[in-house]
């Protein structure tokens, strides 16, 4: 229990260490010595603080099988945002506006919450949805062309793909 | 080579451009203030990286920080649209439903919320 | 041909930010002027990119940055204002 606990605490130090770290380097963006090492000292004094509120996963998603999804899901994400604007494009521009808006909910199948943050986030770029709430694990959807309120069907297609993407991501 | 990139560059700006105006276009046309959300958070979204992504390539020794504001709007454009989504709900603007069948899942947890707050 | 194509993409930005604005004014409740205010931020950050790119000046570039981390957070604190819990 308690290597357990510490386990956790030095991979979540790691992980906001290292995520701050490429956060300065990509600030700065100028790669000479002196740079890098106030920033790997500075990050890592930042992640002894910060690591108690942003301890978003495990060490899992260092594992290449989860890099290579998030290639994918970074990919299927800019395809949905793409679709998504010429969509919205189609409706504004239309005269007569052909909206059918309406509030729906699901359930969706992801434990922890950085997980569901991402995947409430994708919701709100797709084509048409804009994620409202999110009460334990069921979601609140607001969707601008409402095609059926079947909790069922509505995961289908709203959620469905970048569901099985993330499940593969933080391994759950 | 410089010359190719600065006119897809160009290009890129130029879409970026066009889906900012429909953003604006979006929130002034729209019903209700959810679907105004959902114009002006997607149109923004991809205008504003589209149009930072086009200066990245005119100017390549840009691209990396270029890339840090592409990624920033990526993050807190949905971010914030969800949080106001949520307090609009909460003061009580339901949204518009363009006919009786209209669906609104999210009133009954909203009321079984305030009912607890209540007692 | 470059300069041509900056100038119209102003004229489109400038239409956006003005639509921003018309709503801002008339808005009927407080969610639709915060959240033109954002569709402001936004095309704001924007356009101070491309004058970065028309001025050639590469600090342009933080100051788009900073003021995008400023309105997204005074997005969230009028958010959580409105709803009720601060």
């Amino acid at each position: 229990m308690e290597t357990n606990t510490l386990y956790k605490k030095l991979s979540s130090v790691f992980l906001n260490w290292l995520f701050l770290f490429i956060v300065w380097n990509a600030f700065t963006s100028s790669f000479q010595a002196q740079e890098v090492i106030t920033g790997l000292i500075l990050s890592f004094f930042l992640a002894l603080f910060t690591s108690r509120f942003f301890d978003c996963c495990s060490l899992r998603v260092l594992h290449p099988v989860s890099l290579f999804y998030s290639i994918v899901y970074v990919f299927v994400f800019l395809i949905a945002l793409i679709r998504s604007n010429f969509d919205m494009a189609k409706r504004v521009l239309s005269p007569s506006l052909p909206i059918n808006p309406g509030i729906v909910k699901f359930k969706t199948r992801l434990q922890s919450d950085f997980a569901k943050m991402m995947l409430a986030n994708s919701i709100t770029l797709t084509p048409g949805t804009l994620s409202v709430d999110l009460i334990e694990d069921t979601l609140y959807v607001h969707w601008i062309d409402v095609k059926t309120d079947d909790p069922e069907k509505v995961h289908t297609e709203i959620a469905q793909q970048f569901e099985n993407i993330l499940l593969k991501i933080f391994a759950e | 080579m410089k010359e190719i990139l600065e006119i897809i560059g160009a290009l890129f700006v130029l879409l970026g451009g066009i889906f900012l105006f429909l953003g604006g276009l979006g929130i002034v046309r729209m019903p209700d203030a959810y679907n105004r959300l959902q114009a002006g958070t997607k149109a923004t979204t991809l205008g504003g990286m589209s149009l930072i992504l086009g200066v990245g390539l005119m100017e390549t020794s840009w691209l990396i920080k270029a890339m840090v504001i592409i990624i920033f709007i990526a993050f807190s454009n949905p971010l914030s649209s969800h949080a106001l989504a949520r307090a609009n709900y909460k003061r009580k603007n339901f949204p518009y439903l363009k006919n009786t069948k209209g669906v609104d899942a999210y009133k009954d947890a909203y009321l079984n919320e305030n009912k607890e707050e209540q007692s | 041909m470059i300069q041509i194509i900056i100038y119209v993409t102003f004229g489109f930005m400038v239409m956006g930010i003005i639509f921003s604005a018309w709503r801002i004014m008339k808005g009927p409740t407080a969610a639709d002027r915060v959240l033109a205010l954002d569709t402001l931020t936004t095309i704001s950050v924007s356009g101070m990119v491309l004058m970065a790119y028309v001025f050639n000046r590469f600090i342009y570039l933080d100051v788009a940055l900073i003021y995008g981390v400023l309105g997204f957070i005074g997005v969230l604190v009028i958010a959580r204002y409105l709803e009720g819990a601060l």
